[in-house]
């Protein structure tokens, strides 16, 4: 069964568009790759299609679909093989996403407002990154709170929400040693992005602050607070706030 | 009928409840869990009458030892493993795999898995934890399902359901057994589908099938790492993308990580391509040290595979249900 000749062409296919490709992730799963204008960057309008076609694919909703998975340029489909075959979920997905650029213009998505503690115990890294950014660290928190942001993708943790839109300003390199113990709710900077953990993990951004709400709780009905595709605000409160947020409030 | 539960006098060294995963949440970064040979998880349960995605015990190295306070109908799949059954009447029992095994109250001792690496205990009735996200699968990384999120700890209850009527005075099997014909996992290579369009990915999938590889000991359900010769190769940066099980992914330091079932939803190391489903269960079975080879096959020889494989899963549920009946 093996053939050693192993083509170019083995998991992909030509496709009518230049600009998008289909790649076998699993027996179960294609990867429809997207090629961003700087595919190693992270481009929001190639993220803003992304999330038009998952939520096209999650509309019809076609009875083999098992997950749906955005990423930051590419988007994986997860199907049924005893439902039907790869190439015919394939040649589905391929039909969908022949317009997806017109959803992406038209797509409408809620902003979520995430009360953040910054500083002090809760926030470790924050006077050191404004020290590092030469700002104050009261600047640094309202160029974090300016900014209107997008769930790019939901990964690395149940919950755990990679967030584009940072401020070019605040962009820094993550620790050279990741902490090995990183607080429910902190909210951190990586390189040019900015995130939230869910629970607690190890972890190598930078902590400006936490959030008293529960990014992710397995037993609510929608057991994430932030889905892919979400805008997002952060909004500076103080320590009377966070105690009445807090989970145990 | 009643209900009870198992009381857990020693956990072994990783025993955790699995069905078959977790579908449905992986754009929230949930990711799949579930027994890591799911074959083998519906064939113990079909010989205690279970439906195939009833919650069995994934027994890892060595087994836990199990108060049972009522009779129970166990059957183990998967590895050979030593199984004994303490009974305070009439002594010692050897407790066989493949085929349902009548217990009365008393001690299941599971001891060392014999050659592999994990084996399945299902139970008649199942193991009735609350499903979470639609699964009774463990999930360790996020700390949810099976029980308490987590793997067994000695002093857990662990709850089952339904219980059929039974009050065997010793342990009671038949003479017959059924096993899935799984290939040992180091008797042929695994096969994988290369990722391939750019030639420096071609390149660097073609090298994993030249050389010798052996298990890393830090391999888990989440990934199988491999050490070897490093696959040396200038990869272009990567932002992160979807990973599923099976994937193969190559980190800087040249030494493939093949990813299992609690794999991350995604991933940023450079993909090589991935292990065919149905090799994923004999990677299951791979102890640390142990040597590996990997073979390249097309994604069409994967699926005829596939259904080779499930032909086979078909024609053993077949024969349990077929010595059940003429039982």
């Amino acid at each position: 069964m093996s053939d050693s000749g192993v083509g170019p062409r083995l998991d992909t296919q030509a496709d009518t568009r230049p600009d998008i490709r289909f790649e076998r992730l699993a027996d179960d799963a294609w990867l429809i790759a997207f090629d961003a204008p700087v595919a190693s960057i992270i481009d929001p309008e190639t993220n803003a299609r992304v999330h038009a076609l998952a939520a096209r694919i999650r509309a019809a909703a076609p009875g083999w679909l098992r997950d749906l998975v955005p990423a930051y340029a590419t988007l994986a489909v997860f199907f049924d093989l005893d439902a039907t075959d790869a190439e015919t979920a394939r040649d589905w997905l391929h039909a969908q996403s022949l317009d997806d650029v017109a959803d992406a213009q038209a797509s409408a998505s809620h902003v979520i407002e995430i009360p953040v503690l910054y500083g002090g115990a809760f926030g470790e890294d924050l006077d050191a990154v404004a020290a590092e950014l030469d700002i104050t660290a009261d600047t640094l928190i309202s160029r974090h709170c300016a900014a209107l942001y997008t769930v790019a993708m939901i990964g690395f943790a149940p919950g755990f929400p990679y967030l584009s839109g940072l401020d070019p300003s605040l962009a820094l390199p993550r620790l050279a040693t990741p902490r090995t113990r990183v607080p429910a709710g902190s909210v951190a900077i990586g390189g040019a992005q900015t995130g939230i953990y869910p629970r607690e993990s190890p972890g190598g951004w930078r902590l400006l602050g936490r959030t008293p709400l529960r990014l992710f709780d397995p037993q609510r009905a929608s057991p994430s607070l932030l889905a892919p595709g979400d805008r997002v605000r952060f909004v500076a409160i103080d320590d009377d706030t966070f105690a009445r947020l807090g989970p145990d409030a | 009928m009643s209900r009870c539960a198992w009381h857990v006098i020693a956990p072994g060294a990783l025993t955790t409840v699995q069905d078959l995963g977790r579908v449905g949440w992986r754009h929230l970064g949930v990711g799949r869990a579930g027994a890591l040979d799911p074959a083998s998880a519906a064939l113990a349960n079909r010989m205690v009458g279970n439906p195939p995605d009833a919650a069995v015990l994934e027994i890892t190295l060595t087994g836990p030892t199990l108060a049972l306070s009522q009779p129970a109908r166990i059957a183990l799949c998967g590895a050979g493993i030593d199984a004994r059954f303490d009974d305070a009447r009439t002594g010692l029992h050897t407790v066989p795999g493949g085929r349902p095994v009548d217990l009365p109250a008393g001690v299941l001792r599971l001891g060392a898995i014999r050659s592999g690496l994990r084996a399945w205990l299902a139970v008649a009735g199942g193991l009735d934890v609350p499903r979470v996200l639609g699964s009774r699968s463990t999930d360790l990384r996020g700390g949810f399902g099976g029980l308490h999120g987590q793997a067994l700890r000695s002093g857990d209850a662990l709850p089952l359901g339904q219980q059929p009527a039974l009050d065997p005075l010793e342990p009671q099997a038949p003479a017959w057994w059924v096993a899935l014909d799984t290939a040992p996992p180091n008797a042929s290579p695994i096969r994988y589908v290369p990722a391939g369009d750019l030639p420096a990915r071609i390149e660097a999938a073609r090298a994993l099938a030249t050389r010798d590889w052996r298990i890393d000991p830090r391999s888990d359900r989440q990934g199988l790492r491999c050490s070897g010769a490093p696959i040396v190769a200038t990869l272009p940066e990567q932002i992160s993308a979807p990973v599923a099980p099976g994937t193969l992914q190559l980190p800087p330091d040249g030494q493939p990580i093949v990813l299992l079932a609690d794999a991350q939803t995604v991933g940023g190391y450079p993909r090589l391509g991935h292990v065919i489903s149905v090799d994923l269960p004999r990677l299951a079975q791979l102890r640390a040290g142990d040597a590996l080879r990997f073979e390249a096959v097309t994604a069409d020889a994967a699926t005829l595979l596939r259904r080779k494989c499930d032909a086979e899963l078909a024609r053993a549920l077949f024969a349990v249900d077929d010595r059940l009946r003429h039982a």
